[in-house]
């Protein structure tokens, strides 16, 4: 349930986006959670219409990036991916590793709208 | 990294930022951490304790796993050595600050109403009601819970996970965000494994091993004063490592969030 403190994170940063580079609202979002952050996707995206409701991103899609665990072993040197609750290295399978992605919780890119240009005086 | 001049960008995201959009529409690329206010609440807070030479140490663990128990066993053993001072989280009452005071040790309680865990800014607010001088250790106890609090950096250096025996020793691996973040695991309630027979210590910390986390594991019961010197001595080990990290200007963040880099200058 966490997930709406999430979702509230989420909708500040993109209405400093939105700010930012003087945009009317944000059209698509786009985040990238590994499953190590502790964030569920599907309840982030349940969340997410209510911390944006009446902000400029309230009809925006949220659009997730899956992001594979891989880890790093300390002993034999091999990149390899795992499961998130065996982060072994898969070759020589010790436990010395170390993540090199499956932990992110980022906002990653946003597609904003532009406010249409004021038409000129003459 | 940053937001304005597109340092950010990596030739493994760079697809990202410049993807063609729909007319009248402009892709930004963000790449910035989604609790970032959290995390600069945090590294203030952090900041805070090592100005004031504090070990800041955050305990997490299911409910009823002992969190309170163990701190007032800590407390009375520690009472001649160091100032503790305790922050307390729960959803409700002020029970658990008054078992502390009980103790003569000062202690603030969060009521977090219905949020179930702890963040930087609560901790934040909570120290605005404490003296912090003088304070050599502070334990924040944490909303009893497995899932949510590992995801929220609250300034502490230190994060010390409890599992009670009379939980499964799976735990880690079915909770295993939370005992990754493990700086320390503690075994509790260890004077029960004598009537428990699907409690295996060992298979608990080989869960631990899997989730390539190194934290020691330290089996003790508070109430019955068992193990608590091998614990004791590595708090003892831990505030004498903060006082030489404040001596040189340098922090620590908990496992959780090192990103491979253990230390980090302060910024101060």
């Amino acid at each position: 349930m966490h997930e709406l403190a999430v979702a509230q994170a989420l909708v500040e940063q993109v209405d400093a986006v939105i700010d930012q580079h003087q945009a009317s609202r944000a059209i698509l979002i786009r985040v990238r959670i590994g499953p190590l952050a502790g964030v569920v996707p599907d309840l982030l995206a349940t969340a997410f219409p209510l911390a944006a409701a009446g902000r400029r991103m309230d009809h925006a899609e949220l659009e997730f990036t899956h992001a594979p665990i891989r880890v790093h072993c300390q002993t034999c040197g091999a990149e390899t991916e795992a499961a998130m609750n065996r982060l072994l290295c898969g070759a020589c399978g010790d436990w010395h590793t170390r993540i090199l992605s499956g932990d992110e919780l980022l906002l990653e890119s946003v597609e904003l709208e532009t406010a249409p240009a004021l038409p000129l005086e003459s | 990294m940053c937001d304005t001049c597109g340092c950010n960008l990596t030739p493994g995201n760079k697809h990202l930022a410049f993807k063609p959009v729909s007319k009248g529409a402009t892709a930004v690329s963000v790449l910035k951490d989604l609790l970032a206010k959290n995390d600069d609440q945090a590294r203030h807070n952090r900041t805070h304790f090592d100005q004031h030479g504090i070990l800041a140490i955050n305990l997490m663990s299911s409910p009823g796993s002992g969190k309170t128990a163990l701190l007032e066993a800590t407390l009375t053993a520690l009472k001649n050595e160091f100032t503790c001072a305790v922050i307390e989280g729960d959803l409700e009452t002020e029970n658990d600050a008054e078992r502390i005071r009980a103790k003569g040790v000062q202690a603030h309680q969060i009521v977090t109403g219905t949020a179930c865990h702890l963040d930087a800014h609560l901790v934040h607010d909570a120290l605005h009601h404490m003296n912090l001088d003088g304070v050599d250790i502070l334990f924040i106890e944490n909303v009893g819970n497995l899932v949510c609090p590992a995801s929220f950096d609250l300034g502490q250096h230190l994060n010390v996970t409890l599992l009670s025996v009379t939980e499964g020793d799976d735990k880690p691996a079915k909770y295993p965000v939370m005992f990754r973040a493990a700086d320390a695991m503690l075994l509790t309630k260890t004077d029960l494994l004598a009537v428990l027979d699907d409690f295996d210590p060992d298979k608990a910390e080989a869960h631990l091993r899997n989730l390539a986390n190194p934290a020691p594991v330290m089996r003790l019961s508070a109430r019955k004063d068992m193990g608590m010197d091998a614990w004791l001595t590595w708090l003892r080990e831990q505030f004498a490592a903060q006082r030489a990290r404040v001596a040189i200007g340098q922090s620590r963040r908990p496992a959780i969030q090192s990103d491979g880099m253990k230390y980090h200058r302060a910024t101060a």
